[in-house]
């Protein structure tokens, strides 16, 4: 049951791969790599589940908040600021 | 039967974590896609971390869950907005098809910078 679901997040992967190759311009990229994060924290759930280890949810807690810090350094970015304001 | 409901909740997140991914194919241009992907992947991935936190109960990965489910409900709508605002102001087009830009109105007016 749970291996069928952790298989069809990786398609989910994939296409969020797909996105990020092919985007048209840099934020196409930073909304995918943002989405990216995001379910790496649910499959960090699923791992949890599975294994009964708990050192996963860690993982994706620490995920969660880094993904954020990054996907704002990359909008401060793409917005031509300066990481100073 | 905790198990049943962790499953069935878990089945209903992976549903919407995937026609998220397939509108971040689909759509034509990025802010569609921003409001299509980033709320269905928030929603499903919140109702995993709640079936997690159904099939774990009172224990250390349950409080875990739960404080990963708070964080993803204030990040993602934060990053959503700021990448928007900030791939607007970069110079990404809208597309051709939309009526309405409120932002360019505000911004042609002075109010906002």
């Amino acid at each position: 049951m749970i291996e069928l679901l952790i298989m069809i997040l990786g398609c989910c992967t994939f296409l969020c791969l797909f996105r990020i190759a092919r985007g048209p311009t840099a934020s196409d990229r930073a909304v995918a790599i943002d989405i990216l994060g995001i379910m790496i924290v649910a499959f960090g759930a699923f791992m949890s589940v599975k294994t009964g280890k708990e050192f996963y949810l860690t993982t994706a807690l620490v995920w969660a908040l880094l993904n954020f810090i990054g996907v704002l350094a990359l909008a401060k970015f793409l917005e031509n600021r300066g990481f100073d304001d | 039967m905790r198990e049943i409901i962790g499953f069935t909740l878990m089945f209903i997140g992976v549903c919407f974590d995937a026609i998220g991914c397939i509108g971040l194919i689909r759509l034509p241009d990025l802010y569609n896609r921003l409001q299509a992907s980033l709320k269905c992947v928030a929603m499903g991935t919140s109702a995993i971390l709640i079936g997690t936190m159904v099939i774990a109960g009172l224990s250390p990965v349950g409080a875990k869950a739960f404080l990963c489910l708070v964080f993803i409900l204030i990040i993602s709508p934060t990053t959503e907005h700021a990448l928007a605002r900030a791939s607007y102001i970069s110079g990404v087009k809208l597309w051709e098809k939309s009526i309405v830009d409120t932002l360019k109105d505000d911004m042609e007016a002075g109010i906002k910078k």
